[in-house]
């Protein structure tokens, strides 16, 4: 039995049209527990794709996906959100945060959606979540009252906000200064070594990707080297 | 405050003027549909409470339903006749006083023996075609609110001279008669007689008021020269609504043409039934423009919320609670909507209840309206039903907005 939290099994994603484009051809990989991987490649490649792909966002055409050893590919839209809502975290180039919510509220939506915890829990998590990635001081505000980093760091921790094991993050800090982007990148890392948490980054930054303990090359869709540097952790 | 709720509150609070414009369009139809409604059934009821109140229940006369049959036409299973006219008849009703007996056992209401009659009034060198009733007062107010509708003088007062009569005051009027006039009466039987206007009365039925007149069950028997003559039994029953059953029954158990209020005011309640149909289709129309608005107002946030709705579903909010989501935003400016439509619908109710109007069958100078819970419901109803007819395509298209085109297109 696998040990995966994520494993593509032939993953091929084509998307149909006068003519067709392949988006993602035949990948086979699978994530392990406190893995901190980089899906690299040239624009175009298919990177974002298979993230969303292994995040359940899209459906392969050919292929399947399984998550911590069950296979996706007959799940139920309503399955596959559940699975969204309790074993991913999702972090995008842009924030994606709710405008008119402050930023507490945005990172309790997940937990609300869930409802395991009371509304008390629920705002204590998210205080305590925010506090954690220095936003203690902003907790009401909205998230045009901050900066891209802080931003970033709230989708962050709305993306932790249900205690998922893995976080897909795409281009996670494609929008950001270096400050921020240093920020962000310490935050991630740190989800991995002190939180125990399984990142997968799109990131087209070598210079991050090197930071990191395994590197997924993606070219034209298919899958050109699966490198792991143990010496990088 | 439910998550679904909360996320809902907070897009439609958040575009104000938008919002307003489509509450303001389903408070119109609302308020506007509950003032109709209050006013088209309002003068319905008027309309029956008048027709009800102004005529008998059910009235049983000596007509027959059918012709009385020819002996031959009895023996033979086909004949034909000619030059034959139907035997003379004795008019009015057999033992009168026996079928009233055997009436009062069953029926649920009251009756009263009464003669029908058709007499020229003349009085100053004027002559009028008058209805004359012959009715016994001692049961009279029991089947009728005539003695409630006396202006002058009492249904008892008809014992206080010989030949006395009760005058409709639009009758009297007419003719300059008063209290104590003395007025000929001249039957189509031949029969002519001095009387004495004891009274008169105002039903505020115009054609009422204008055309009859009341004596004793004697003089209208005397002028229609036939002593102890009933061509009339008239029952007040319980129940109005009743009254078609009960005449049907009276019919067969008497043989006598037996019609009730419904069946003789057959062609108005009809034009009332098409009125309604009217109306209904009118405030459903009203209902329907009013929920383009909220089709709008939703419409609108779910192509803001584009954006909003994608990273909803990567965060794991289902299709389900998505589409609920804009169900709801829909609903709350329907309900919204309503609440005030009742307070508007109300106002206007009150406003055109106090407007003065004249109408050719009554003498009430406002327009009669009614005032009921169920208006408000079914004007709710409808609302909500159009608000969630409304809202449910905006919200099934951004449920099933694709998270990963939306993302794309955002980076």
């Amino acid at each position: 039995m696998s040990a995966a939290l994520i494993e593509a099994r032939g993953v091929t994603k084509i998307l149909g049209g006068i003519v067709p484009v392949t988006l993602v051809q035949d990948i086979n990989l699978a994530i392990m527990p406190r893995e901190f991987i980089a899906i690299t490649g040239p624009s175009g490649s298919g990177k974002s794709s298979l993230l969303y792909l292994l995040g359940l966002l899209d459906l392969p055409t050919s292929g399947e996906v399984l998550i911590d050893g069950q296979s996706t590919a007959a799940m139920t839209e309503e399955e596959r959100a559940r699975v969204r809502l309790t074993r991913l975290g999702f972090v995008f180039q842009f924030h994606f945060l709710l405008p008119e919510f402050s930023i507490t509220e945005n990172v309790a939506l997940p937990m609300r959606a869930l409802g395991r915890l009371s509304p008390r829990a629920i705002t204590a998590r998210a205080e305590e979540l925010l506090d954690s990635f220095g936003l203690g001081a902003h907790r009401q505000k909205t998230p045009d009252q901050l900066s891209g980093g802080q931003r970033q760091r709230v989708a962050v921790a709305r993306a932790l906000a249900n205690d998922p094991p893995v976080i897909l993050a795409d281009e996670p800090t494609g929008s950001l200064d270096s400050v921020s982007t240093a920020q962000v990148f310490g935050i991630l890392r740190d989800l991995v070594a002190l939180r125990g948490k399984t990142v997968v980054a799109v990131t087209h930054d070598l210079n991050l990707a090197s930071q990191m303990h395994r590197r997924i090359h993606v070219v034209d869709g298919r899958l050109a080297n699966d490198e792991t540097a143990a010496a990088s952790a | 405050m439910n998550l679904i709720l909360t996320i809902a509150w907070t897009h439609v609070r958040h575009r104000a003027r938008q919002t307003l414009v489509a509450i303001a369009g389903v408070m119109t139809g609302v308020g506007f549909s509950i003032m109709m409604a209050a006013m088209m059934e309002g003068s319905q009821d008027d309309f029956i409470r008048t027709l009800v109140d102004a005529l008998p229940h059910i009235s049983i006369t000596d007509e027959l339903r059918e012709p009385t049959r020819q002996p031959a036409d009895i023996a033979y299973a086909a004949a034909e006749f000619h030059g034959l006219t139907p035997d003379v008849r004795r008019p009015g009703i057999k033992n009168p006083m026996a079928t009233i007996a055997s009436l009062q056992t069953w029926v649920p209401g009251a009756l009263t023996p009464s003669v029908q009659s058709k007499a020229v009034l003349r009085f100053a060198g004027r002559n009028l075609t008058t209805s004359i009733i012959g009715i016994d007062p001692r049961t009279e107010a029991d089947v009728s609110n005539l003695a409630t509708h006396m202006k002058q003088g009492t249904l008892n007062s008809l014992y206080r001279a010989s030949n006395a009569i009760l005058l409709g005051d639009r009758l009297a009027n007419k003719i300059g008669a008063r209290v104590n006039s003395n007025i000929t009466l001249a039957s189509a039987e031949g029969a002519s007689m001095n009387a004495t206007v004891v009274g008169t009365f105002h039903t505020g039925f115009r054609m009422t008021d204008e055309t009859t007149g009341y004596v004793l069950l004697k003089t209208a028997q005397v002028l229609e020269r036939q002593t102890g003559i009933v061509n009339e039994i008239r029952v007040r029953t319980r129940d109005p609504m009743a009254a078609r059953l009960i005449s049907e029954r009276i019919g067969e158990q008497t043989g006598y043409k037996s019609i009730s209020w419904q069946e003789a005011q057959e062609d108005l309640l009809s034009a009332i039934t098409l009125r309604n149909v009217l109306m209904y289709t009118i405030v459903g129309a009203i209902l329907l423009v009013a929920s383009f608005g909220t089709y709008n107002i939703i419409s609108t946030i779910t192509h803001e919320k584009t954006r909003d709705i994608a990273i909803l579903k990567s965060l794991g909010f289902s299709e389900r609670t998505i589409r609920t989501v804009f169900i709801v935003e829909a609903l709350l400016v329907g309900f919204v909507g309503a609440v005030l439509g009742w307070v508007f619908g109300y106002l206007l109710t009150r406003g055109l209840a106090s407007l003065e109007f004249k109408t050719p069958f009554s003498d009430n100078n406002h327009l009669p309206v009614l005032y009921s819970v169920n208006h408000y419901l079914l004007a709710t109803g409808v609302a909500l039903l159009s608000s969630l007819v409304a809202g449910y395509f905006p919200a099934r298209s951004a449920a099933r907005l694709h998270p990963v085109d939306i993302i794309r297109g955002a980076t």
